[in-house]
This record gives C-alpha cells, structure tokens and sequence, in this order.
C-alpha cells in the first residue's frame, strides 16, 4: 500500500522563521530520524519526500467549461499550510501512523493511492 | 430460524468471522459470505437436520461462497478461465489455516481491534463491532443507533471500504500503542452501550436488549484480553448501570433513582460488578479512561449498596466525583456531582454547586436546577427552569416526567 502523508499544518511546532539555530537543527533531526526508522522498517520505503514552498507560491488548476484555468494561490484553506509531503510505501496505516511518530508534530493527512492501471 | 442456528450465529459469529479474516483478509466479502451461510443453514437444517458441527458447517458454507467470489473477481479481472487449479490450491492452503486452537483467540482480538481502530468515526466503528463481532443484524444496529436501515447499511459499507482502501490491519499492534488502541475499543463498546441506555430521542426510553448486547462485547473482548483494567472496569460500569433497567421505566414513566423499587434492581449483576471493582488491576497505574471507568462505576456502587435511598452515603459519592473531575474532567460528571452536592448538603448547596456548568443542547442541567430550586421553595424560578428544560429536552418519557413536575408546583 502507497500512502501520501501531507504535512498540513505547523500543529503544535512554531513556525520554520521563529525557530532559533539550536530547534531548527532538532526539528531537522525529527526528519532524520523519521526516514532512519523507515529505512530500518521491513515493508517500509520513503519513494518520494518533499519540502514545499511557501502557499503564496502556489498556483490552482482548474478546469471550467472545459477550459484549464489558472489562478495563483493554493486551492483551498486546508492546504494554505501545506509545508511538505511524503510518498510512503507501508503495510499498512498502524505501520505508517507509528513511524509517523517520528516526525516534528506537524497536523497531518494520509491517503491511500490507488493503483490505476491503464 | 432453527434455535441452534440462532444460538450458534450468537456465540460464534465472530470467531467465524475473524477466522475468514485470517485466511482472506477481505472485511468487505466477508461479511455477505457469513450472511449467505446462515441463509443457507436456515434452508437446508430443517430438511437435512442440524449438522454435528454447525459452526464447522457455517465456516465451510462461508469459506466455499467466498472463493466463489474471489474467482469470479480474479475471472474478471484477467478475462481467462484458468483458474479453477489456482482456487483449488487455495482451499487445501484454507482448510490447513482453519485448524481452531489458540491462534482463533488472537484472530478474534484483532478483528476487535480493527473494527474498533481510531481511524474509523466513533459511531461507524462501534456499528461495525456490533456486525462483525456480535453478528447483531444491520437493521437492529440501525435501530440501535436510531438511523434508518439504508444509513446504517451504507455505514458499515463505508467503514469496510475504509478498512481495506486504508489499509487498517487485521492485526495486534505494538505493545507501546496497545493500551490506547484497547481504550478505543472500550470507547466503541461504551458508545454501542449508551445508545441503549438512553437515546436522546424518542419513546424507547431503555433498549435493555441492546445494551446487552454491548454488554456482551464487552465480556467477549474480556475473554480475550483477561485483567485488561479499562476492559474490567467498562464491564463493571456498564453492568451497574443496567441493573437498574427494570426499575427506571413504570408504565412507560421514568423512575428517578430515589424511588426505584430497589427489589426489581439485578442483584446478581451488581454483585459481578462489585467483584470486578476488587480486581487487583485497578489498583497499579492505568490509562485515564480506565480511571474514569473505575471512579464512575465506584460511584454507581455506593448507590447499588444503599439497601434504601437514605442509606446513600452522599459525601462518599461527592468525593468520588472530586477525585473523578480531577482525572478526566466533564460537564456531565460537574453535573452529577451538583445533584449529589444537594443530597449531601443540601438544595441551595447544589445550586451553588450547578454554577457555570453547561451542557450545549441537553435539558439536564436545566432539569437538574428546576428540581433543585422546586426544593429550595423557589417555585418562580424552578418554574421558568422547568420551561427551559422542556424547551429543550427530545426525549418523549423525560418530557413527561418534566410536565408532570412542573405541574405538580402549582
């Protein structure tokens, strides 16, 4: 099972510019940390893992009337805090949410990918 | 349905269940197979006679409908009929798995704790755990649950897709979360518990029948986590609580704990649970929720032990709800321990006791303060109390009970 872990909102670690020198070298050992437990997981594989820019750079697709529109910002609110994401390879969602654990306490989402075969 | 049918669907419903989970691993099939089995008994028992084995009989007719499915699925999926050899092997591999003995105890376990998982909504888990691991059928869930069959149904559907798009495993997890993943089941199973005990709507003021059957979870998930403290605790509260159930309705009245008839209480059952609170377990560290059970259920005891209501020993209750809002703080326990406040100290006590507590959307508090300004001779204020509680209570025998009091101050 793939799972894509978006990293929705700062949840209870400070923002990235509040952080001294000394917190921003922990919160980065929290990241390192959560790739060595997958890594030393059976079953389990980081495929792809991201930090994103910040919100105002992002860019909404849309189509409407069969027309792709653009417009600048992310699409909706639950994403304005959107900070980075991971594509995770686990057995399964306790797997995951335990390695999870691993990460700075960011609010997070997870969903399953589907397989979709042409 | 024959009886043996029926008694072997309620004892083992969900050892079938969690057995087929072990071999297919496919919550959303399993469910119509076990279906599609008992169909069948109730056709051929009374022609054929009841089967040795009727267990054996359902798991056999389950297992055959479910590879039935699978084949048909993998036929569809690949457009190529052979696949008759490939489902062969996979019965011998099935009839080797289906060996019952300990391992069917842990099945059952992990069946429970993947019914009950936290990322399921609460109501949806506890309707799965009524379906799957009691084999209560969906339209009596949905009566439970006061929801229309057609909800329900698409409930439990959802919950399974869920499970399986997810991923939530059919397993046991580690022991550092195992606790917390047992609080939820005792949640689920309290929750499944109190949609009997007192619905919020309605005229059914006690489903005795279904808080049963919770009740019954609660004893199966115990049979497979012995001494587990939030598990010993939720029974012992749950069977408190429904002791009382014969005594709280009189000819479709609500009957308020003092003027219960304490003989139509079940002894038997306030005795279990007074044991249950002896457990050693209860003692040593436990989870929050499992102190909360407890302290709860202790103070159902001191009333299950007043032979008459002046026996109550009121300060001992309102101690217990002091301990009780330092552990896990609530409105609904602020509530109960103004009411016990009054008894203890009296009337204009437990008002004062009522100040700032809210409970968004109930009548209790309302209630609670109508009644004890009606004591304290303030039949103007106990009046205008009662009106708000009217306004705001849904529920049919406790709307008459409230009329009748108001009524009665005139």
């Amino acid at each position: 099972m793939k799972y894509l872990v978006l990293l929705i909102g700062d949840g209870e670690v400070k923002p990235w510019d509040e952080h001294t020198p000394d917190e921003q070298a922990a919160t980065m050992e929290r990241f390192r940390a959560f790739d060595e437990a997958c890594a030393a997981r059976p079953g389990v594989e980081v495929l792809a893992g991201e930090a994103l820019a910040d919100a105002g750079t992002a860019t909404t697709l849309r189509t409407r009337g069969g027309r792709l529109e653009m417009t600048d910002g992310p699409y909706a609110e639950v994403v304005e805090g959107m900070g980075g994401f991971y594509l995770v390879e686990a057995p399964d969602l306790d797997v995951l949410v335990e390695l999870l654990g691993e990460l700075p306490a960011y609010d997070m989402q997870v969903s399953p990918v589907v397989d979709v075969t042409y | 349905m024959t009886d043996v049918l029926e008694r072997t669907v309620r004892e083992e419903w969900g050892r079938l269940v969690a057995l087929l989970l072990a071999q297919f691993r496919r919550v959303d099939l399993v469910e119509d197979a076990m279906g599609d089995a008992v169909e069948a008994a109730a056709r051929r028992w009374p022609q054929d006679g009841v089967p040795d084995n009727p267990s054996a009989w359902l798991l056999t007719a389950a297992r055959r409908r479910l590879l039935d499915r699978l084949r048909a699925e993998e036929t569809a999926r690949r457009g190529a009929p052979d696949l008759a050899r490939e489902a062969g092997h996979r019965e011998e591999g099935a009839r080797a798995m289906a060996d019952p003995g300990d391992l069917v105890e842990d099945d059952l376990l992990r069946l429970v704790l993947m019914c009950a998982h936290p990322a399921l909504a609460p109501e949806a888990a506890s309707a799965l755990t009524l379906r799957l691991v009691m084999g209560v059928p969906t339209p009596d869930v949905a009566r439970l649950f006061l929801v229309p069959e057609a909800t329900m149904a698409a409930r439990i559907t959802r919950a399974k897709k869920k499970i399986v798009g997810a991923a939530i495993p059919f397993g046991v997890p580690d022991a550092s979360v195992l606790p917390e993943r047992l609080d939820t089941v005792a949640q689920v199973a309290y929750l499944a518990f109190t949609a009997g005990y007192a619905p919020g709507t309605g005229p059914d003021l006690l489903r005795a029948e279904t808080s049963g059957e919770a009740i019954r979870l609660v004893r199966v998930v115990l049979g497979v986590r012995p001494d587990e403290p939030v598990l010993v605790a939720l029974l012992a509260l749950t069977l408190l609580q429904h002791s009382r159930r014969d005594a709280r309705v009189h000819d479709g009245r609500l009957v308020l704990l003092p003027d219960q008839d304490r003989g139509r209480w079940h002894h038997d059952e306030i005795a279990e649970a007074l044991g249950l609170l002896e457990h050693p377990g209860l003692t040593g560290p436990i989870t929050v929720l499992a102190a909360s059970y407890t302290l709860q259920a202790r103070i159902a005891a001191e009333h299950a032990r007043a032979a008459r209501p002046e026996d109550t020993r009121w300060d001992h209750v309102v101690a217990l709800y002091d301990t009780l809002l330092a552990v896990a703080p609530s409105p609904a326990a602020r509530l109960a321990r103004a009411v016990a406040v009054a008894e203890a100290q009296g009337p204009a006590s437990g008002i004062a006791a009522l100040e700032g507590v809210e409970i968004p959307a109930s009548h209790r508090v309302a209630a609670v303060r109508a009644e004890l300004l009606a004591r304290d001779g303030d039949a103007v204020a106990a009046r205008a109390a009662y009106d708000q509680a009217i306004a705001a209570c849904r529920n049919d025998v406790e709307l008459a009970h409230l009329r009748a009091r108001r009524a009665a101050l005139d």
